[in-house]
């Protein structure tokens, strides 16, 4: 695995029962890029998402993360919580998961949980209010701080999540994964249900990150305007397995694409031909 | 050898009350999705007014015995549906899109309600009466002596039993009320959509529940030759631990779940130690879900993430 | 489906008084039937073991009677309130008034708690009430941080409390420890048999974790009926030594504190210690859970409460956050047994049935989850109510299972239906219990 890769994933299979979501999916994304996923509803992306993120099990294959000091970790044989611990792989999801009933400050310092365990000595130094605790948590809030400055919600600080409008909770998830400081971030359709304004102001948010933070992405979009704008890489999937690979120019003008949206769902189809115009 | 079989058989018996009380659990839990914790204490109720039944008809002087208990299933099935009718427009319907503990809670409370209700309308002694339904006959005698009994008490259990299950699958799977069921127990929204009556439906289910537990009150009653106002309780988290080991929401997980506790309880009873019956029968619910943790018929969850 | 229910109720209220009437006489005819049997005829076993039974029609009639009188009274109420349903039955601006009111209501209330034995010196039975609220206080508190922070639903809680009283109990009678050795050890294995019980069933879900933390409660209460060496079974554990205050007993001895002090002995000395005991011991449950809340910890686990899938994703181990949870919760019943032990000199089975675990569950329900003050003023509220109603003796339990249903339909959400947060940048605003979940587990 060169050093040019932050993921690979190889001959990654998921089985349901007797259906085969992921059929020996075999695909990289690149350190400090944007890779996205991409194929008609039911291709199997978000099987895919949970497989890298722990949630499933892959029925066979593997999926391997390098670090940037070199250390290549086996996703397939962590399981759930140490993949965004140890592996340092952080998601949002499809139907946005926050903690609605907390406040926007309060879901990202939920996010830097491990951080602050360890500064707070497994709870008992922060019990007795240790001084080394209390200024990493104010690191933390800090952090919490710029986050919300780079999405927009400053001044929604101490309302509760819950309370936000869609768009604001989507960037909040975001704000969230970004707070645990991840390797790769994986967005599952970051841009649903946001109008041209929000969308184009998330494309903006996610190659600031991949710029500014040098994070990887791995994104999986419906929004084609947003794929084909930001992606670097795209993968296109079609009912498990793996169609089509390249730069959005090349996807775009294959064939087999076109044929497996035409086949699925006519309006994708034309957003992709629309957006190669 | 012997020995086992005549436990096998008390098992199978024991095992038929706890099944029938938990049908009601299973089925209030498929369609409404909460612990029913009152319906230990229906069963109790139901044990009690088959037992008031019976006095009042022997004192009118009725001698046949099949008639009798005839009578008294009806009326005990009656009156204890009623009951669970009830008790879920008073304490549950209310709480029916409310929070999820707001529901559990009152049905502690009714639970307590319908506990003390029975202590303070009969008295808190314990209530025999003449066993109604005698002799029995003798499979098999041992060399040794040991003789294994099939009274006919038990047999009227577990006949009764195999009848109303019979009944009762019919019901579900081939009437209008048990797609209604179903429906609800899928999705309420949609099933109140296409026209199913969701609050009917669900006053069905309790009514439906609490008289399956009111046979089992009468078949306590006959077994044990008692009742009091305290049987709920044990009763029912017997009965929901068979409805837990089962499969919460599965009918034929329900019956099975109640045949395995009876039959644990009896052996453990018979090989062990009598005190440590209900420990046992508690300790291998906690066994059996932490290996399968949707019980024995249940569907495994898959998480949606 | 709410414009729905308005339509109905709109009709309802066009419908009058035969409307009212019909559902009355259906309602009376209802509890006829319920009733025909169950009151109608009370039997009794005579001397000889033979059943007989009379009739009582007239409590019947009167019974029937009042359901009657009492479904008009309610129809009436409600149409005299309107379609706006029970839960908005305090309008807004009282509510917000009582919050205002709550913000001055905890210090008033800790100030008055700590005078009480002063202003109540004289009444022994104040005191022995107040301690009792306190203890269920403190029990509330304890099983806020497993239900209400961490949203993990126990319904054995009552195991904790009986394994921290037992654990001081034969302690302090075996070994002869003070109470001050035994206090921290019970807290201890209570939270160690937490720990024993959280890790195979934590990863359970919802009302599986319910009913597996009931069993669990049975087991531990059948094991101690049956297991007379240790325990003494049915009849219990005796002679549970009396706390003393460092080791000076609080008794009529010449080493008693009253003879130090070089005062004249009095029994209330030893209540008004343990008055201050419970309230110690519960302000140190409030502080803690307060410190809890704020650190890491407590943030996960009211986190897992809300989301547990999120949790996983941000790589919060839930096991061991509800691990913690659990073993906090126990630690603080096994305190609140000791105490118990302590105070009582004696203890059996009996205090540790189902019927306190549910208690203790509903006081920390109605309390308004997760709010400290609210559990309080539930506990107050509950076991006040209890109280009240001592010399109804059966009907006492009936009336509290009575009021748990109506609460419960009044105000699922409890009294202080909402969230403080955590932590702020500019003004901690609070959160509407509308958006905060309870956990599935």
């Amino acid at each position: 695995m060169s050093g040019a890769k932050i993921l690979d994933v190889n001959q990654l299979t998921m089985r349901f029962g007797g259906i085969v979501a992921v059929q020996e999916l075999s695909f990289s994304a690149e350190r400090r890029k944007i890779t996205a996923l991409i194929g008609p509803n039911g291709a199997g992306k978000t099987t895919v998402f949970n497989c890298i993120t722990g949630f499933y099990k892959p029925t066979g294959g593997t999926i391997r993360l390098a670090h940037d000091d070199g250390k290549v970790i086996a996703l397939e044989r962590l399981n759930d919580f140490r993949i965004a611990k140890q592996a340092k792989v952080a998601r949002t999801f499809q139907n946005i998961r926050l903690f609605p009933g907390m406040t926007v400050l309060e879901n990202l310092m939920v996010a830097q949980h491990n951080m602050l365990m360890r500064a707070s000595g497994l709870t008992f130094l922060g019990l007795i209010g240790a001084p080394s605790y209390r200024s990493a948590e104010q690191s933390a809030i800090d952090l919490a701080t710029d986050w919300l400055k780079r999405v927009g919600l400053l001044d929604r600080a101490d309302d509760a999540a819950g309370n936000l409008a869609y768009g604001d909770q989507r960037r909040l998830e975001i704000a969230r994964a970004m707070c645990t400081e991840p390797a790769l971030l994986c967005l599952d359709e970051p841009a649903a249900g946001l109008n041209a304004r929000e969308s184009a102001a998330l494309s903006e948010l996610l190659l600031s990150i991949r710029g500014d933070q040098g994070t990887s992405i791995l994104l999986i979009e419906h929004d084609m305007s947003v794929v084909m704008e930001i992606s670097d890489q795209i993968v296109v999937m079609d009912h498990g397995v793996k169609i089509a690979e390249g730069t959005p120019r090349e996807v775009r003008d294959d064939p087999k694409v076109i044929a497996a949206y035409l086949g699925a769902d006519e309006e994708e189809a034309m957003a992709v031909m629309e957006s190669g115009s | 050898m012997d020995y086992f079989a005549q436990q096998l058989i008390n098992g199978l018996v024991l095992g038929s009350i706890y099944g029938l009380i938990a049908i009601g659990y299973t089925m209030v839990y498929g369609i409404v999705g909460m612990i029913n914790f009152a319906h230990g204490d229906i069963f109790m109720i139901g044990g009690f007014i088959a037992l008031i039944t019976f006095l009042i008809l022997i004192s009118f002087g009725l001698t046949a015995v099949p008639l009798i208990l005839l009578i008294v299933l009806l009326v005990s099935m009656a009156i204890t549906a009623l009951y669970g009718w009830t008790v879920e427009r008073i304490a549950y319907r209310p709480l029916r899109h409310s929070f999820r503990l707001a529901p559990m809670l009152s049905a502690i409370g009714m639970s307590f309600v319908l506990t003390n209700y029975s202590q303070v309308a009969q008295g808190a002694r314990v209530k025999p009466i003449p066993p109604l339904i005698t002799g029995g006959h003798t499979l098999h005698e041992s060399a040794d002596g040991f003789v294994i009994q099939l009274s006919n008490i038990q047999i009227v259990v577990v006949i009764t039993t195999v009848v109303l299950l019979a009944i009762f699958t019919w019901l579900v799977s081939r009437t209008r009320l048990g797609r209604d069921m179903r429906a609800c127990e899928q999705d309420q929204t949609m099933a109140a959509l296409l026209g199913v009556d969701v609050d009917r439906t669900i006053s069905m289910t309790f009514v439906i529940g609490a008289a399956l537990a009111a046979v089992a009150g009468l078949m306590y009653l006959l077994y044990y030759g008692l009742v009091d106002f305290f049987m709920g309780f044990v009763a029912g988290i017997k009965a929901f631990t068979a409805a837990v080991l089962g499969g919460i929401g599965s009918l034929p997980g329900a019956m099975l779940g109640g045949l395995a506790i009876g039959l644990i309880e009896t052996f453990w009873s018979a090989y062990f130690s009598v005190e440590y019956k209900d420990v046992a029968a508690f300790s291998i619910l906690i066994v059996v879900l932490i290996f399968l943790p949707t019980g024995l018929l249940g569907r495994p969850e898959v998480e949606k993430v | 489906m709410t414009a729905l229910s308005t339509e109905t109720s709109l009709a309802k209220r066009a419908a009058g008084i035969p409307f009212i009437l019909k559902k009355a006489s259906l309602s009376a005819l209802v509890a006829l039937v319920l009733f025909s049997l169950m009151i109608g005829i009370r039997t009794e076993a005579g001397p000889d073991g033979q059943l007989t039974y009379w009739t009582r029609f007239g409590e019947l009639a009167s019974l029937v009677g009042l359901v009657f009188g009492g479904s008009i009274v309610i129809e009436l109420l409600r149409q005299w309130i309107g379609p706006t349903g029970a839960e908005n039955l305090v309008p807004a601006p009282v509510q917000r008034g009582l919050s205002f009111l709550g913000r001055y209501l905890a210090p008033v209330l800790l100030i008055f708690t700590i005078l009480l034995p002063v202003i109540f010196y004289d009444q022994r039975y104040i005191l022995d009430l107040a301690i009792l609220v306190l203890t269920y206080v403190m029990l509330g508190w304890g099983l806020n941080v497993v239900v209400g922070l961490a949203g993990l639903l126990d319904l054995g809680y009552v195991a904790f409390y009986a394994v921290g009283a037992y654990s001081y109990a034969l302690l302090a009678t075996n070994f002869g420890w003070s109470f001050w050795i035994c206090l921290p050890l019970a807290g201890i294995l209570a939270a160690f048999w937490g720990v024993l019980l959280g890790f195979p069933v934590l990863r359970l879900r919802g009302d599986y974790l319910a009913i597996v933390t009931l069993a669990f409660g049975e087991i531990i209460r059948l094991v101690i009926i049956n297991w007379q060496s240790l325990t003494g079974g049915p009849n219990g554990v005796s002679g549970i030594p009396r706390p003393t205050l460092f080791g000076i007993p609080l008794d009529n001895s010449d080493d008693g504190l009253a003879a130090k002090l070089g005062i004249e002995y009095s029994p209330t000395h030893r209540i008004v210690f343990l008055f201050y005991l419970i309230l110690a011991l519960a302000l140190l449950t409030n502080w803690v859970t307060i410190r809890l809340r704020r650190l890491p910890i407590g943030r996960a686990w009211e986190a897992l409460r809300e989301d547990e899938v999120a949790c996983r994703a941000l790589g919060i181990n839930t096991t061991t956050t509800k691990l913690t949870a659990f073993a906090t919760g126990a630690m603080f019943g096994g305190f609140a047994g000791a105490f118990f032990a302590t105070r009582q000199g004696f203890i059996s089975p009996e205090s540790f049935t189902f019927q306190e675990s549910a208690l203790v569950l509903a006081i920390v329900v109605l309390g308004g989850m997760g709010s400290q003050l609210g559990v309080a003023l539930a506990a107050l509220a509950m076991i006040g109510g209890f109280e009240l109603f001592r010399g109804l003796e059966h009907y006492r339990m009936l009336v509290f299972g009575m009021a748990m249903v109506l609460i419960m339909i009044w105000r699922p959400r409890g009294l202080i239906g909402h969230r403080a947060p955590t932590v702020y940048l500019r003004k901690a605003q609070a959160i509407s219990s509308d958006l905060v979940k309870e956990g599935h587990g």
